[in-house]
C-alpha cells in the first residue's frame, strides 16, 4: 500500500481524477451542502464500513473545524460487541459528540413491542427509535452510508431524500435533482436523508478503506466464530437467537460484510485476514453484499421499498 | 479492474418501450457485472409474471409500482467497471471479460496501484430514466450530470416526438456526447436500410441542434447485438460496438481548464485556539486550474487577491482543478461567504441581476408569470421573479411559439429572470455548473423548473 492518499495530484500532467477522487470529492460537497443549508444535521454512525467511510469523508469536508454535527448511533441493543466496543473508540479518537439512540427505551417505554420466537428481529424496530431521536433532537437532515448499488429500491433515491413529517419516503413522487444543486428546503417535522456514497460500490468502499488506511470493526475480517446455518445464511449465536429445532451450532472461520443486527446479518466464510485478502475475496464473489448476509431483503420482493417508505435508514 | 480508473456517467433516454432498462440490463449482463443472487432473481420474477424469457429490465426498474406497470418511473442507478486497456487491438469484449475475470487475481495488486496505471479503465454510472413523457422531469435529473447521453430509437418506429424530447433535451443540458443507438434490428431483419433512413431522419432533424458529438450504432438490447460485442448479424455496420464506444469516448476536455471558477460552499473557521486565526473558503472547483500564487477576483465584491495556498485534509496542494473539493486561503482579508465566487481575474463572469435562460418546466402548477420563485444558483439561495415567457419551443419541430404566455410541466422555453441579488453567472454553454440553476415553489419547497443560462445583465 504505497501511496498516501495525495500522491497524484501534483505528479499527473492532466487533469483528470481517478474515480474514487471524483467520488470523494462529490460526497465532500454534498456534506457541506448539508452542514450550510441545514440547522441541525446528524450523521447516522451504524460502526460499519459504509458509515467509517462517511466520518473520513466528515474530517476531510470540516477539518481543521469539528463537524459542524453529532454523530448518532441507533443501537438495537443486539448489536455485534465488538462494533460498539470500536464506535466509542473512533468516536473519541475524534473527538466527536455521540448520542445512542436505543431501541431498548424504545421497547421499555412501550413505544414498540418487541418480537418474539426464533425469528424475532430488532430491525424493523429501529425506524421508530431512530424517527422518535430525529424529533426529540430536531434534526432536519440526517446522513447515512447507503450506496446506490446495494438493492434495486435504494438504486432510485435521490441524494437528498425528503422524509414527511411522518419520515415517510414516496418513492413516486421524488423531487428532481439536478446538477449539483441540491434542494434542502423542508417544513418544520419534515427532514432529509443525505447519502453522501450513493455513487460508490461495495469495491469502492473497500478501497477506499485501504487507501486511506482505516481501520474497521474486527469482525470484517475471518475470525473463528461459533455459527449456526438458517436459510442458507450462517448466523451467530448469542443470546439474542433462539435455534429452531435440527440448528446445531458448529465452529467456522468466517467474516461479515456488512454490520447489522446480530438477529438479521449473516456471516460468510472466509480465510481473508488482511483488507487486500478482503479485497480479493469481494472482487471474486459471484453474490451481492445483501444476498449474502442480510435476511430483511428476503422477506419479498419489495422489502427494502417498504421499510424505507416507513422511514428505514 | 484497476485501483485507479476514470468515472464515466451515462444517462440513457428514448420513448417508452424502445429498450433502455433492456439495455442497461444487457450492459451489465454481458460485461459479467451481474450477481448470481441478482440474475436469479430477475429470472424467477420473470418467470412469474410470464414475461416468457429473462427481462432485463427487471434489474433496474426496482420499484413495486414500475414492476407492475412494466415501465419506468424513476432514475435508477447502477454502477460497473471495465479493464479494457486504452487502445487495446483485442477489441473491447475481451477487454471486457478480462478486466472482470482478471478481478480477483490483481485485487491485491490493485491497493498498489499508482498512478501509473491510472489509463487502465473506466468505471461506469448508468443512469437508466424513463421514457414516459410525465416523467420527464426523472429524466432531467438522470441527465443533468450525465458525461454521455444515449438515446435510443425503435428500429421499426424511427424517429418519434420523445426521441425529439430526450435528444433536445440532451441538445440542452449540453451533454458532451450523445449515441443515438438504434434498437430491436432483430425485428427488422438487421436491415441496413432501416437503419439508414432512421440515421438520415435524425440527422435532417438535428441540424439545428447543438450537438457536437454523435454517433450511432445499431443494436438489440434483448439478443446483445453491438452492446458489448460486435453483432455477426449486421456485418454492413463498421463501427464499434456500443460498450467499446462508451470506453474510448474522450472526455477529459469536456471541461473548462482554462477561466477559474470557484463557488465559495462553507466558509472554514474553526473556534479552537491552535486554529484561531485560520480562515479558509470550501468549495468544489467548477471550472480552470488554480495554483497557489493565482490571482483571483471575489465576486459580486469584485476585490482583487491571490491564492495563498490550497489545504485539503490530506495537506497543501501544488494546484487544483475540477471537481476537485478542496479549501483555499487567500492572501488578503476579505469578506467573504456561502455563495460568492471566487473566479480568474482574465475572463471574468458576470454579475447580473438579469438573466435570459432556457427553462424546463417540472411542476404539475405552471409556471407563474410575475411570480415569485425561491431561485438557487452554484452554492447562493435567491429569490427571483419571472418576467415573462419570451417563447416556448415545440419539441417536436422546434418551433417557437410567442404567443404561449406561460409553461406547463414538461415544457421548455426561453425565459427572462429578475433575481432579488447579484448573481455571478455564466452562460451555461461556456460552464454547465454556474450556467445552470433551479427554480423552487417557496409554497410547498418543490424544485419546479431547471434553467440554463443564455445571457446576463
Ligand atoms: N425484440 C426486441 N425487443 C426488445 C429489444 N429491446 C427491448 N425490447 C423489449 O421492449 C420492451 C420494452 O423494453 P424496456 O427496456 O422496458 O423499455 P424502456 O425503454 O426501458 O421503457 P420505459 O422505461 O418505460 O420508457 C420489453 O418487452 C423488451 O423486452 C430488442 O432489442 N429487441
Ligand atoms: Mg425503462
Amino acid at each position: 500500500m504505497t501511496p498516501g492518499p495525495q500522491a497524484h495530484v501534483t505528479t499527473r500532467s492532466t487533469y483528470e481524477l481517478s474515480h474514487l477522487q471524483a467520488l470523494e470529492a462529490e460526497a465532500i460537497y454534498i456534506m457541506r451542502e448539508v452542514a450550510a443549508q441545514f440547522e441541525r444535521p446528524v450523521l447516522l454512525f451504524s460502526g460499519g464500513k459504509d458509515s467509517i467511510v462517511l466520518m473520513r469523508l466528515a474530517e476531510k469536508a470540516f477539518r481543521p473545524s469539528r463537524f459542524p454535527f453529532p454523530v448518532m448511533h441507533v443501537d438495537t441493543g443486539h448489536n455485534f460487541p465488538e462494533v460498539i466496543a470500536f464506535r466509542d473508540q473512533l468516536v473519541e479518537r475524534l473527538g466527536e459528540r455521540l448520542i445512542v439512540a436505543s431501541v431498548q427505551d424504545s421497547i421499555d417505554s412501550g413505544r414498540v413491542r418487541e418480537e418474539t420466537g426464533p425469528r424475532a428481529s430488532r430491525n424493523r424496530l429501529q425506524t421508530t427509535t431512530l424517527l422518535d431521536a430525529i424529533a426529540q433532537h430536531g434534526f432536519d437532515a440526517a446522513f447515512g452510508g447507503a450506496r446506490r448499488d446495494e438493492e434495486r429500491a435504494r438504486a432510485k433515491e435521490r441524494v437528498f431524500s425528503f422524509r414527511d413529517d411522518f419520515g415517510q419516503w414516496d418513492p413516486k413522487n421524488q423531487r428532481p435533482e439536478l446538477w449539483a444543486l441540491y434542494n434542502g428546503r423542508i417544513r418544520r417535522g419534515e427532514h432529509v436523508r443525505v447519502f453522501p456514497i450513493s455513487n460508490w460500490t461495495e469495491m469502492d468502499v473497500w478501497q477506499y478503506l485501504a487507501q486511506e488506511r482505516l481501520d474497521v470493526p474486527s469482525i470484517y475480517y475471518a475470525h473463528t466464530r461459533e455459527v449456526f446455518a438458517r436459510d442458507g445464511m450462517l448466523y451467530a449465536t448469542s443470546p439474542h437467537i433462539e435455534l429452531l429445532d435440527g440448528e446445531a451450532p458448529f465452529a467456522a472461520s468466517v467474516r461479515y460484510r456488512t454490520v447489522g443486527d446480530m438477529t438479521c446479518t449473516g456471516a460468510v466464510r472466509s480465510t481473508a485476514t488482511t483488507l487486500a485478502e478482503v479485497v480479493a475475496e469481494i472482487a471474486a464473489t459471484r453474490i451481492t453484499e445483501r444476498g449474502e448476509t442480510r435476511a430483511d431483503d428476503r422477506v419479498s420482493d419489495a422489502a427494502m421499498e417498504d421499510r424505507k417508505r416507513e422511514g428505514y435508514f | 479492474m484497476p485501483a485507479v480508473s476514470e468515472l464515466l456517467r451515462v444517462a440513457t433516454a428514448g420513448s417508452v418501450d424502445d429498450g433502455k432498462s433492456t439495455l442497461i440490463g444487457r450492459l451489465l449482463h454481458d460485461t459479467k457485472s451481474i450477481l448470481e443472487d441478482q440474475l436469479a432473481h430477475v429470472a424467477e420474477t420473470s418467470e412469474r409474471r410470464g414475461d416468457g424469457y429473462v427481462n432485463l429490465a427487471l434489474l433496474t426498474d426496482g420499484l413495486r409500482a414500475e414492476r407492475e406497470q412494466g415501465i419506468t418511473i424513476d432514475v435508477a442507478y447502477r454502477y460497473f467497471q471495465t479493464g479494457a486497456a486504452a487502445g487495446a487491438a483485442t477489441g473491447v469484449a475481451t477487454g471486457a471479460a478480462a478486466g472482470v475475470a482478471a478481478g480477483a487475481a490483481t485485487a491485491a495488486v490493485e491497493l498498489d496501484a499508482s498512478a501509473a496505471s491510472f489509463r487502465g479503465g473506466r468505471k461506469f454510472i448508468i443512469a437508466d430514466t424513463p421514457g414516459h413523457e410525465q416523467y420527464t422531469r426523472n429524466m432531467v435529473t438522470g441527465a443533468s450530470t450525465a458525461d454521455v447521453s444515449i438515446v435510443l430509437i425503435d428500429a421499426r418506429h424511427g424517429v418519434s416526438e420523445q426521441t425529439r424530447r430526450h435528444a433536445y433535451i440532451t441538445s440542452l443540458l449540453r451533454i458532451p456526447h450523445l449515441v443515438v443507438a438504434i434498437n430491436k434490428m432483430d425485428l427488422v431483419d438487421y436491415s441496413q436500410d432501416a437503419f439508414e433512413s432512421i440515421v438520415a431522419e435524425f440527422t435532417d432533424w438535428a441540424t439545428r441542434l447543438a450537438l457536437s458529438d454523435v454517433s450511432f450504432i445499431p443494436l438489440s438490447a434483448l439478443r446483445g447485438d453491438n452492446v458489448v460485442e460486435r453483432s455477426d448479424s449486421m456485418p454492413w455496420y463498421q463501427g464499434p460496438s456500443l460498450l467499446y464506444h462508451l470506453e474510448h469516448v474522450v472526455i477529459a476536455t469536456d471541461r473548462d481548464m482554462d477561466d477559474v471558477r470557484f463557488p465559495v460552499q462553507w466558509v472554514v473557521r474553526p473556534m479552537s485556539d491552535e486554529h484561531h486565526d485560520y480562515r479558509g473558503y470550501a468549495g468544489q472547483v467548477a471550472a480552470g486550474v488554480i495554483r497557489p500564487g493565482s490571482e483571483v477576483l471575489v465576486l459580486p465584491s469584485g476585490r482583487r487577491t491571490r491564492v495563498a495556498a490550497i489545504d485539503t485534509y490530506d495537506g497543501e496542494l501544488e494546484l487544483a482543478f475540477p471537481t476537485m473539493s478542496v479549501t483555499l486561503r487567500l492572501e488578503d482579508d476579505i469578506d467573504i461567504s456561502r455563495g460568492d465566487l471566487i473566479a480568474g481575474a482574465d475572463e471574468p463572469p458576470t454579475v447580473a441581476r438579469d438573466l435570459e435562460a432556457m427553462v424546463c418546466w417540472m411542476s404539475e402548477q405552471p409556471m407563474r408569470p410575475g411570480g415569485r420563485y425561491a431561485i438557487h444558483h452554484t452554492t447562493r439561495a435567491a429569490k427571483a421573479i419571472v418576467d415573462r415567457l419570451e417563447y416556448r419551443v415545440d419539441v417536436n419541430t422546434l418551433e417557437r411559439d410567442p404567443d404561449a404566455g406561460t409553461l406547463e410541466l414538461n415544457e421548455i422555453g426561453r425565459v427572462h429572470l429578475r433575481s432579488s441579488t447579484p448573481l455571478v453567472v455564466d452562460p451555461y454553454a461556456r460552464n454547465r455548473t454556474t450556467g445552470s440553476f433551479i427554480l423552487i415553489d417557496e409554497a410547498t419547497n418543490d424544485t419546479v423548473g431547471a434553467g440554463m443560462i443564455r445571457s446576463a445583465r
